[in-house]
């Protein structure tokens, strides 16, 4: 397999089966060196399967992937040298303190003694980790587990990294603190896959591809997908969005609608011509909106959107 | 092969099991008890065993005697028998574990000669009961023995002639070469370890998949000969003083006295410790859950060291064919050595059929137990 001479990562046509279940077919992307790339997809898209199958911790049935050059299913142990993993589920020791994990990846991967200590304490004060050096990690809240995750990952200065889902039951302070962190690795060449079922974090990468039900749908940069996503996404805020999404389903040109925070999103053909009747719907219907106005789709309008158009056109 | 992985995971582990107090205090307490629940299961103090007695000779020399064994706490007398048949009949029923058999002519040989002989029969099914009750049957003769000659002396105005005028001709039926307890002792100690041993590694690969922290594990270049050598280390030294403990009740509380060097001991302990270790790390990698593993761990090395060391049924007296099989059973070995260092005081030379038979042991388990391991979650 000859790699393309940048590229960080190559997955040509991946396919893992469970039984009948085909949880990866036929995945194909590359990731170039110092790139961040996102896999993004719901529950059971087939998200670990594929971080599973890159860390070589799971062999394809078909297909071939090559990290930092290395064919992973010639020379697994080779390419593990590159590679740190941060598995979905806490892989770590909860009955060891921080540190003892740490020294424990550093002496798996034979880092020099001066060389990880000197990482681990530049890492640890990065993520705000450095006063808990003596605590046991069973006894961290889930966003330190993962930054403890992440710092035994990067101990050894691997040249890819991957991230299963590392930001799920992490509280947003220390979710950004983690984003920092691996944009400095970014700047540093460190190439990515991160997965996620967030798709507000999939924005922050440079890349992302779709996966549902095992397959890539799409795969372009978030500004890109966005671009491409034919329609126009209209949002109506309110306190009680709810109610709303009875109003607006079923009027013409409503593709689909989806709750968020503050409000709902309606993906529509045409946002000049519905908007406003869109607006007198809502205003006849009694319901309290506070204002109504066409924004730019996020990954989320984009992914539902997608798999409204694939139901459709099966 | 790297020294600082396997060092690394040594590490990990031993901290792993300290702060574990349940399993670690487990670990040095199941050998305790299990070494008296097993040695004294095997060595109980047997009281009221039902007895039969044939008087051939029916005077009152005779029924003395046998006045003497109906009044001991030893025994109980079950049946008066009437022919050599109906004692066959009661010992094979098993209505009776012992049957004593006065010959015809006794009284005569006593006062003519000057020593007689009576019959014990004694059922060695359980080899254990069959030890004791002859024990305690030659005791009673003895006690007997020893009037009839006081008696002597007396009417020969006091010349001290040293006589042994009733003499017990123990025959044991079943099981020939009936065994002692200085004899089933080491065997106990094998089996302690055999099961202690596997049940410390059986757990420590399993753990980890359930704990979901070996999928990082298998995701760093550690390979399968490291990981299974750091893994084992603690649990080396933990069975090591699992086999102290063993070893100091054989002698301290059991007294099966100890005519061997402690190094001898050491080094061949060291081997079985290895090869059980090696057993439970195997069953651990092929099973990925700690309740299976454990269970398996546990049969795996109970039954085998139970039927087939040697330690409680005589190989000698199996068909051929379990014969052969009983080269398959590492405690098969390390009971014959134990035995030997413990009542020949016998050297490592001298035992180099069975330490060569044990090492090849280790090493092909070591080799099997660290392939086993895959590096790979499907
Ligand atoms: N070891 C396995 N054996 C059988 N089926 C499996 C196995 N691992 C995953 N699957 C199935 O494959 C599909 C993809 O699973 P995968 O774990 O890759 O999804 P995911 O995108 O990571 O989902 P989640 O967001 O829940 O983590 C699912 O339907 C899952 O049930
Ligand atoms: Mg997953």
């Amino acid at each position: 397999m000859n790699a393309a001479p940048d590229s960080a990562v190559d997955v040509r046509a991946v396919s893992k089966r469970f039984g009948a279940l085909a949880a990866v077919d036929q995945m194909s992307f590359s990731v170039r060196q110092g790139e961040i790339f996102g896999l993004v997809g719901p529950d059971g898209a087939g998200k670990t399967t594929s971080m599973r199958m890159l860390a070589s911790v799971m062999r394809p049935d078909t297909g071939g992937i090559l990290i930092d050059g290395v064919d992973v299913l010639a020379d697994p142990e080779l390419a593990k040298q590159h590679v740190s993993y941060m598995p979905q589920r806490f892989g770590l020791y909860e009955d060891l303190t921080v540190d003892e994990n740490i020294r424990f990846y550093a002496d798996l991967f034979e880092v020099p003694d001066k060389v990880w200590r000197e990482r681990a304490l530049r890492l640890l004060a990065a993520s705000g980790m450095t006063p808990f050096g003596k605590r046991l990690a069973g006894q961290l809240s889930g966003g330190m587990k993962q930054k403890l995750g992440l710092t035994c990952a990067l101990v050894h200065a691997p040249r890819v990294l991957l991230l299963d889902e590392p930001t799920t039951g992490v509280d947003p302070v220390s979710r950004r603190e983690f984003w920092q962190i691996l944009y400095a690795l970014r700047a540093e060449g460190v190439s990515m896959v991160i997965s996620t079922a967030y798709l507000d974090e999939a924005e922050r990468c440079d890349r992302l591809a779709l996966l549902h039900q095992g397959r890539i749908m799409y795969c372009d940069t978030p500004r890109k997908l966005k671009q491409g996503m034919p329609g126009a996404i209209i949002l109506v805020t309110s306190a009680q969005p709810r109610p709303l999404l009875e109003v607006v389903q079923g009027i013409d040109g409503v593709e689909g609608v989806l709750l968020v925070g503050d409000g709902i999103h309606i993906h529509v053909d045409d946002a000049e011509c519905r908007l406003p009747q869109l607006a007198q719907a809502i205003a006849a219907s009694g319901q309290t909106a506070g204002g109504i106005r066409q924004i730019e789709p996020t990954v989320e309008d984009l992914f539902v959107a997608l798999l409204e158009r694939r139901q459709q056109t099966p | 092969m790297k020294i600082r992985r396997i060092v690394a995971i040594g590490r990990k582990e031993t901290l792993q099991v300290l702060r574990d107090p349940r399993s670690l205090t487990i670990a040095l307490l199941l050998p305790l008890m299990q070494m008296f629940m097993l040695g004294y299961g095997v060595n109980l103090d047997v009281k009221h065993i039902p007895l039969c007695v044939l008087d051939q000779e029916g005077n009152q020399r005779s029924q003395d005697l046998l006045k003497r064994f109906a009044a001991s706490r030893y025994f109980d007398l079950y049946k008066v028998a009437a022919s050599i048949a109906e004692v066959r009949h009661e010992i094979d029923g098993g209505a009776c574990r012992i049957a004593i058999v006065v010959p015809a002519g006794f009284s005569r040989k006593l006062v003519d000669q000057g020593a007689a002989t009576v019959q014990l029969l004694v059922d060695g099914t359980d080899s254990n009961t069959a030890t004791i009750a002859a024990a305690y049957a030659g005791s009673v003769v003895a006690a007997y023995s020893g009037e009839v000659q006081l008696q002597a002396i007396q009417r020969r105005g006091g010349q001290i002639q040293t006589l042994t005028p009733v003499a017990v001709q123990a025959r044991v039926w079943f099981n020939e070469d009936l065994e002692s307890s200085y004899f089933i002792i080491p065997g106990v100690v094998a089996l302690v370890m055999a099961i202690v041993g596997a049940q410390l590694t059986s757990l420590t690969i399993a753990r980890e998949w359930e704990r979901g922290t070996m999928e990082l594990m298998v995701s760093t270049p550690v390979t399968p000969m490291e990981l299974m050598l750091g893994k084992l280390s603690p649990y080396f030294v933990l069975g090591l003083v699992d086999a102290g403990i063993c070893l100091a009740l054989a002698v301290g509380w059991f007294e099966v006295p100890f005519h061997g060097t402690l190094p001898t001991l050491f080094f061949t302990t060291s081997l079985f410790l290895s090869v059980v270790l090696c057993i439970g790390y195997y069953v651990s990698v092929s099973i990925r859950s700690q309740v299976g593993a454990s269970q398996v761990a546990l049969i795996l090395t109970m039954l085998p060291t139970t039927l087939l060391s040697g330690f409680s049924f005589p190989i000698d007296q199996m068909p051929a064919l379990v014969q052969d099989i009983t080269y398959l059973v590492s405690a098969r070995y390390y009971v014959t050595i134990l035995k030997a260092i413990f009542l020949k005081g016998a050297t490592v030379s001298e035992l180099a059929v069975p330490i060569f038979s044990l090492t090849a042991y280790a090493i092909v388990l070591v080799v099997l137990a660290a392939r086993a391991f895959r590096k790979t979650l499907d």
